[in-house]
């Protein structure tokens, strides 16, 4: 389909009334909401097309929908204004989609623009206007260029710090055999114990460090978690010979456990760390000509020293050895004297600690949710599918390729609402062409 | 606290629609995991396609109501050989780890805002069950005492059990024949029966359809009873739900998945009422320790823990044997 191409630019005006009292009455477009209801305001207007005054025409008669986790939470047309406010039911991050065959005769996006944005909804009183455009940002036309510095500065942070998910991952397989289906719950723990002593030292004298404490904490959590795990319950199963399949299931109870029970006190709301989450992106000679946040500098630092560190100590460490020993072979390193069990302990420590590093770094780059670590842990089973299960250096490479293709996917024609596809198919046709992963070996597989 | 009325919350959900879906779906997976050994992660991905199966057919394709009846019997059996071939040949956890993540795939295709036409997107699709509503024989509800069905409900809860039954009795025959003999002889070990000549790979991909096909049924139930088909019924917990309830009533039993689901409901439903009885306003448990919204999500922290004990302390559920589960395999 040729277009004449109208450029609309959407600027989308988040005017968010707060102060949830009762029901918020049912998600409905009315041109003037109830009060004291949260909405979404959206404006459209078409940028290629002014008026005598040089402001751009409102467009009307667009349907609008607002989606939560993919679920949709509202609708609306705009009205002669190019208004339509949107009631929402809850705080929290909304998805705003356009329907693009309810535009006017002659009008239509823009090839790079997308037909989607997300909102922010918090709570910071009313009338507290957040303008954002969908696609076009104003005046200046997105091209792929920009889109892949963009899309690959994302996919980067998001690959090191799957990579912390993942190595914690192979770590545990590699020396138990366990696909742990708890792992994300294992980096969900770690974000919100973040944001649980982010809470507590945020208004102390510590609040100029807050994150940073928090994180150490939750780091250290982390680890512990992994110990007692592993004292508590994986390590009297080993011993009573439960076989694998029997701890599969046993770890997707405990998953749905620690799931629900994050739920239970943290709630199905997203929160935010209180430093560094507003940060602005800023040029300088030292990000090698990109532009990045100081936030985003700082999680690849930590995530780069980390993985060097862990990668070195399992070459170099007696006990790294010992732990890629019992990988290769339990049984071999038993009677060669190596003290399985106490190495598997090391394992979880360190894999539990690795894991709740990665869960304060998402929750650094992006939000803390209850349900953050299920979404992920799928995403984590690619990643060392691909390299390889139960490999190091296989969950290193697997993370990186699938967080690139998570981010990257978008830009080559992956819808963005479902990026989660990409990984996952990947996944799959490495198991279909090379089922022990890229650096894994054959005698691995069943 | 009403007694009476947790009970009836119980019953109702343990009799009811949801009931019947997760035995189904229980049943297929009981055919995957109890009899052979198959871990099938991916069950809610099969009973996705048979609700979408006849959805998409009827509503998008326009196809007659009959077509969409066989799409939704053929499209789980299509999936069950796309899945098949790469992983059947594979260890047990990777069969898992690509189920789980084929559901997942599926689930996002169908809720995708970018295949909206075909699929309807978050909203689902609906308008393909009224040749179904309108073979409704009944002409009112059904009261009985404690807990009452609805004219609508009455018609779907028949057709729902007669499907549950028949597919028992397939599985009840199909398991003392020869065939069934291979394939729990495949569970307890693989190399033993392809030793003895048997193609286990062929055996394995007709146990996986057949119980893909079984979990379809599920779904084709689901939507017909709910007249729509939205994908975020179909997440991985659907899977596990059916999971749970294989378990607690025993795998490897022709009855087990039946009981085990009315069983997993009955306490759903039992300690959700329960919960928001006790918590919240007139409630005897402080607001601070629980609030509504926090009585509604402690049912599901039980339900894990109820998994986790369940596989420590008793695999075999209530029914089963011990000898009969699979769950020493690699």
């Amino acid at each position: 389909m040729r277009k004449r191409l109208y450029r609309v630019l959407v600027a989308l005006i988040g005017a968010l009334m707060v102060l949830l009292v009762g029901s918020a009455g049912a998600a409905q477009a009315t041109a003037t909401p109830p009060p004291d209801a949260t909405a979404i305001q959206v404006t459209l207007q078409d940028e290629a097309n002014k008026d005598a005054q040089g402001n751009p025409k409102p467009i009307s008669g667009v349907t609008l929908e607002v989606s939560k986790d993919g679920e949709k939470a509202g609708e609306g047309v705009t009205d002669a204004k190019g208004v339509a406010i949107i009631v929402v039911q809850e705080l929290g991050k909304y998805t705003v989609t356009l329907d693009e065959k309810t535009l006017p005769e002659g009008t239509v996006l823009d090839e790079s623009t997308k037909n989607e944005a997300t909102v922010h909804v918090r709570f910071q009183g009313p009338n507290n206007r957040a303008i954002f455009p969908i696609g076009v940002t104003a005046g200046e036309k997105s091209n792929f260029g920009k889109d892949l510095v963009k899309n690959l500065r994302a996919g980067i942070v998001f690959a090191l710090v799957l990579c912390l998910a993942g190595l914690g991952f192979s770590l545990i397989f590699g020396t138990t055999g366990l696909s742990n289906f708890a792992h994300g719950e294992l980096l969900t723990f770690g974000a919100v114990m973040a944001w649980t002593f982010d809470q507590i030292f945020k208004t102390g004298a510590l609040a100029s460090v807050s994150v940073l404490l928090a994180g150490i904490i939750a780091v250290a959590l982390g680890g512990l978690g992994g110990y007692v795990q592993d004292k508590v319950m994986w390590g009297p199963l080993r011993r009573r010979g439960t076989g694998l399949i029997a701890m599969m299931i046993v770890s997707i109870g405990l998953a749905i456990f620690l799931r629900y029970l994050f739920q239970y006190f943290y709630g199905s709301s997203t929160r935010s760390l209180s430093q560094y989450s507003g940060q602005q992106r800023e040029q300088h000679w030292y990000y090698l000509g990109l532009s990045l946040a100081d936030r985003e500098a700082i999680i690849v630092l930590i995530s780069i020293v980390t993985i060097i560190g862990v990668c070195l100590w399992l070459a170099k460490s007696r006990m790294g050895k010992a732990m890629r020993a019992v990988s290769d072979n339990p049984a071999l390193a038993a009677s060669s004297g190596l003290r399985v069990d106490s190495v598997i302990t090391n394992a979880w420590v360190i894999g539990g600690a690795l894991t709740a590093l990665s869960g304060v770094l998402y929750a650094m780059q992006l939000q803390v949710n209850s349900f953050m670590g299920m979404r992920i842990l799928l995403v984590i089973l690619a990643a060392v599918t691909l390299g390889g299960l139960g490999t190091i250096w296989g969950a290193l490479v697997g993370s990186m390729v699938i967080g690139l293709v998570y981010e990257l996917g978008p830009l080559f024609g992956v819808p963005t609402s479902i990026k989660e596809i990409g990984p996952l198919l990947i996944m799959i046709v490495i198991l279909l062409v090379r089922p022990q992963g890229i650096l894994g070996r054959k005698e691995r597989l069943g | 606290m009403d007694i009476l009325d947790i009970l009836r919350a119980a019953l109702q959900q343990a009799l009811g629609p949801q009931a019947i879906v997760f035995a189904l779906a229980a049943i297929g997976l009981n055919i995957h995991f109890g009899y052979t050994g198959l871990l099938n992660f991916g069950q809610a991905g099969f009973v996705a396609v048979g609700a979408y199966g006849l959805a998409v057919s009827v509503v998008t394709f326009g196809a007659p109501f009959w077509l969409g009846i066989v799409m939704s019997l053929v499209a789980p059996l299509v999936l069950a050989v796309i899945l098949g071939v790469p992983t059947l040949r594979l260890r047990a956890d990777y069969l898992a780890i690509v189920t789980i993540a084929a559901a997942e795939v599926l689930r996002f295709v169908f809720g995708s805002v970018e295949m909206k036409d075909t699929f309807g997107g978050s909203n689902g699709l609906n308008g393909f069950a009224r040749p179904f509503q309108q073979a409704n024989p009944y002409s009112s509800g059904i009261d009985l005492g404690i807990i009452s069905f609805g004219r609508n409900d009455l018609w779907s809860l028949t057709v729902g059990w007669i499907l549950v039954a028949l597919c028992c009795v397939l599985v009840w025959a199909l398991m003392r024949s020869p065939w069934g003999r291979v394939l729990r002889s495949i569970r307890e070990d693989e190399d033993a029966v392809r030793s003895l000549g048997k193609n286990v790979f062929a055996y394995k991909m007709q146990a996986l359809a057949l119980g893909g096909v079984i979990g379809g049924l599920g779904g084709m139930f689901l939507a017909l009873k709910q007249a729509s088909v939205v994908p975020s019924d179909y997440s991985t917990l659907m899977t596990f739900y059916a999971f749970a309830a294989l378990l607690l009533g025993g795998a490897a039993r022709v009855m087990g998945p039946v009981i085990g689901s009315i069983l997993f409901w009955f306490l759903i439903a039992g300690l959700g009422s329960f919960f928001s009885q006790s918590a919240g306003e007139g409630g005897w448990i402080p607001s601070v320790i629980m609030t509504d919204t926090q009585a509604s999500v402690i049912r599901y922290i039980v339900l894990g823990l109820a998994i986790m004990l369940l596989m420590i302390f008793r695999p075999q559920g209530i029914f089963g044997d011990r000898r009969e589960i699979a769950i020493d395999g690699r």
